[in-house]
């Protein structure tokens, strides 16, 4: 059941989550200004890693006929592409990295090894996801349009072909990631700008062009007689990292524990409630340092959607002071291992297939004159409110 | 020169207008990228090895070749990958390194600078640059001009080296960590030359420069200039420090004049002179009016030329390069300049510049509104801007997030 008041659910008075949202600006203030060359050094030491395991990657497999330079360069690839998008990417494009003032590793400027163009994932994501995190009907991250991930969407006939739309967006994720900020409920409904939408899809188009014809064309033909062999090698790389980065991030919002909100939460939500909306509404998972790294540090899920623009690198230090402050107010920190939260998401995914049976302990009835599934997004004057999107025109260049 | 507020570049130019800042050759050995990865056993250093010597059977057809290259790298571009291998190599952002540290006196000190590709060394002498370096992780921009004089003749190819001569401010961290916290080997950013306090080719027969403590640096450009073509006019030369010890370039200076009889060399030394007021130029050079002439200093020296030549009805023949020697104040509110749409407000110290923009119609891009999402980040292209939460405060050339900032004095935004 979604949530509409945060305070109420977490059973905190008014006065205790602006405490906490003082302390949660205590934790932000203090990495500020202990952030510096060790931050700086980390993620050039990353990039530098990443761009020569790509090198590596490519030039084994010029021999990629010889099945043992096929296997170790995919896995080089696909390793490099995992870093790239997830620790590298993902972060430097939220501008956890802007502080350094290096045009190189900066938001603005950051173009990602996926096909999705960086301009529209800032959008639908550094900017929608993460202000509107897992408000049913305004964070299209909940179930991106396709799959029930939570019994406050509405069941439709269509989500018998959940199991189905589930493999093939874990199998062709980039591709599910690259149309994203298309907004396809948006589209089916009728309400895109045709304009906008023209915009979007020649600017995917571009990158989509770019992106195959290195993976697909310019590589496998400088390997001559290793064509085949560096074509099958390139979209295994690319397949390995769909299936690696679908699962963590599956892993953020859809495990038991972590709550949907409802509209009526947004309504004068304050920055402390915000930041207790970010903290019930995302899931962490357990591993060791190397895990993180390749999981771009979304196994620190919580700590990210508090500070979603504090280097990476300072979430495990975060982490030990948000899980003290949860023990203190007496709030839930959802984490587990990988594999049990990603059992929880495949569970509910399948489980969601079926039309969820009205449980009065449970199921609150939906207000059926505005109903959830497939609600607007909001309109220019509504987005003000909150903040709003990204006018296409002024695109970061 | 004194370190400023004017720094030439702009954080955010993309990919593709750097990519455009390469020279033929460097588009060649770029391109040798492309080349090495289908040429076995020729590395990329053997490939620019045999480019720089002219062997450019190599590449058949450079901008081809550079183009798959790109095709390769995207989205990142070649450049990206080189310079991994030197970090010179890369125009993306120009780069340079400190080869040699010559000290010139007790607080001043000449950086010999190799500059690394896309940085064309055909500059005109009494140019700056900027110059970006990193200091606990964060890369901080100050401009100098050049003291060294430019390569004539072709365009001098990357290798080649550019000298700043930088003195310690007291409270310029910046300065005071380029004369003494550099090692040989560090590298730096570099922002390509520019300015028009410059000597012109060829220069006018009659010359004044008029020089104070560091303001030495450019017109030294101009005098090595016109001693390396052996053509010195009648120039006279005025420059002033504290005392002797503190006179930059004295012996190069003075062995000039010595060598050229047509260049008089004039010293004051204010600890024994007192300073150098400018009712006395008439008496140390009293054809001053005939003469086009270049001064360069501190402040108070600047004001009191411009005063004098205005009222001499000669502010024609007056160059002045002025920098404002240090950042100044942070205030509360200040005048807030919208570059590109052409708009101007006066701010209070409390409206984000986001709303302010917003207020006088301009398309700001934005998002969160609350200072997590980085959408709404637009270039500060001078003045200083405060974070409300905080109060951290953002210099020009950086990227400032609008939605949670609001102007700490005077500034200028790229949008």
């Amino acid at each position: 059941m979604a949530i509409s008041d945060v305070a109420t659910f977490a059973h905190l008075s008014d006065s205790d989550v602006e405490a906490l949202g003082r302390e949660f600006d205590e934790i932000r203030r203090d990495i500020e200004e202990a952030r510096g060359a060790k931050d700086a050094a980390y993620i050039r030491r990353l990039i530098y890693i990443q761009r020569r395991l790509m090198v590596a990657g490519r030039l084994t497999l010029f021999a990629s006929m010889y099945p043992p330079a096929w296997v170790a360069g995919t896995g080089m690839l696909a390793i490099g592409k995992i870093l790239e998008n997830m620790e590298i990417g993902h972060n430097v494009m939220h501008g956890q990295f802007d502080w350094m003032n290096d045009p190189e590793i900066h938001s603005g400027t950051w173009e990602w090894d996926t096909t999705c163009p960086a301009s529209q994932w800032k959008h639908s994501h550094n900017f929608l996801h993460h202000t509107f995190t897992n408000v049913v009907g305004k964070d299209n991250d909940v179930g991106y349009g396709i799959l029930r991930v939570t019994r406050d969407q509405k069941w439709h006939p269509a989500n018998l072909g959940q199991p189905v739309y589930n493999a093939l967006l874990a199998l062709l994720f980039e591709w599910g990631v690259a149309l994203h900020d298309l907004d396809i409920e948006r589209i089916r409904k009728r309400e895109k700008d045709p304009q906008e939408l023209k915009r979007q899809l020649k600017e995917i188009w571009r990158k989509v062009r770019k992106q195959v014809g290195k993976d697909y064309v310019i590589f496998p033909l400088l390997s001559g007689p290793a064509f085949a062999t560096t074509l099958t090698a390139n979209a295994t790389a690319n397949l390995i990292r769909n299936l690696w980065s679908y699962m963590i991030i599956f892993c953020g919002h859809f495990p038991d524990g972590a709550e949907k909100f409802t509209e009526e939460e947004l309504e004068d939500e304050t920055k402390a409630e915000w930041y207790l909306r970010q903290l019930l509404g995302s899931a962490n998972f357990e591993g060791s340092r190397l895990l993180h790294i390749l999981a771009g540090s979304l196994g620190y899920q919580i700590e990210h959607h508090l500070f979603p623009d504090l280097p990476c690198n300072r979430y495990p230090e975060i982490a030990e002071r948000v899980k003290a402050l949860c023990e203190k107010y007496d709030l839930p920190y959802t984490t587990g291992p990988l594999y049990r939260q990603y059992g929880q998401v495949f569970r509910t995914i399948m489980k969601l297939t079926l039309p969820t049976k009205a449980d009065p302990n449970e199921m609150q009835p939906l207000n059926e004159s505005q109903p959830l599934r497939g609600a607007k997004r909001p309109s220019r004057d509504e987005l003000r409110a909150y903040g709003g999107p990204l006018p296409p025109q002024a695109a970061v260049a | 020169m004194p370190s400023t507020t004017t720094t030439p570049t702009t954080p955010l130019t993309t990919l593709k207008e750097r990519g455009r800042a390469l020279t033929g050759t460097q588009k060649l050995a770029t391109a040798a990228l492309g080349a090495s990865a289908a040429v076995v056993g020729a590395t990329a250093l053997e490939v620019k090895r045999r480019l720089l010597q002219g062997d450019v059977s190599l590449v058949p057809n450079a901008d081809l070749v550079r183009s798959v290259a790109a095709r390769m790298t995207t989205p990142l571009l070649p450049d990206d990958y080189l310079h991994m291998l030197n970090p010179l190599w890369s125009a993306r952002e120009i780069r340079g390194k400190i080869v040699e540290l010559i000290p010139e006196t007790e607080d001043a000190a000449t950086l010999v600078i190799k500059t690394g590709w896309g940085f064309a060394t055909d500059y005109q002498p009494g140019q700056y640059i900027g110059i970006g370096v990193s200091i606990d992780g964060k890369w901080h921009w100050r401009s100098y001009s050049i003291s060294s004089e430019p390569s004539e003749g072709r365009r001098q190819r990357s290798g080649g080296t550019i000298t700043i001569t930088v003195k310690a401010m007291p409270e310029g961290f910046m300065s005071a960590h380029l004369v003494r916290g550099l090692e040989p080997g560090t590298i730096v950013r570099l922002a390509l030359p520019q300015g028009d306090f410059v000597l012109p080719d060829p220069p006018p027969p009659k010359i004044l420069f008029w020089t104070g403590g560091s303001g030495i640096t450019p017109v030294m450009s101009m005098l090595r200039t016109m001693h390396r073509r052996d053509t010195i006019p009648d120039v006279v030369h005025i420059h002033s420090a504290p005392n002797r010890g503190q006179a930059i370039f004295r012996d190069e200076r003075l062995k000039l004049a010595e060598a050229h009889p047509t260049l008089r060399m004039v010293e004051n030394f204010d600890d024994e002179d007192g300073i150098l007021e400018v009712s006395r130029i008439e008496e140390i050079c009293p054809d001053w009016r005939e003469r086009q002439t270049w001064v360069c200093g501190p402040a108070p020296m600047l004001d009191a030329a411009e005063k004098h030549w205005q009222q001499a009805k000669l502010a024609k023949s007056l160059h002045i390069e002025r920098f404002s020697a240090q950042l100044s104040e942070a205030a509360e509110g200040g005048h807030v300049t919208f570059a590109v749409s052409g708009k101007e407000v006066d701010l209070d110290g409390a409206t984000t510049l986001l709303e302010a923009g917003e207020a006088e119609g301009i398309d700001m891009p934005f998002g969160c509104r609350m200072g997590i999402c980085h959408s709404c980040i637009v270039p500060l292209k001078k003045g200083l801007v405060k974070d409300l939460r905080n109060g951290a405060e953002y210099q020009q050339n950086q990227s400032v997030q609008t939605c949670v900032t609001a102007a700490a004095g005077d500034c200028v935004l790229e949008i």
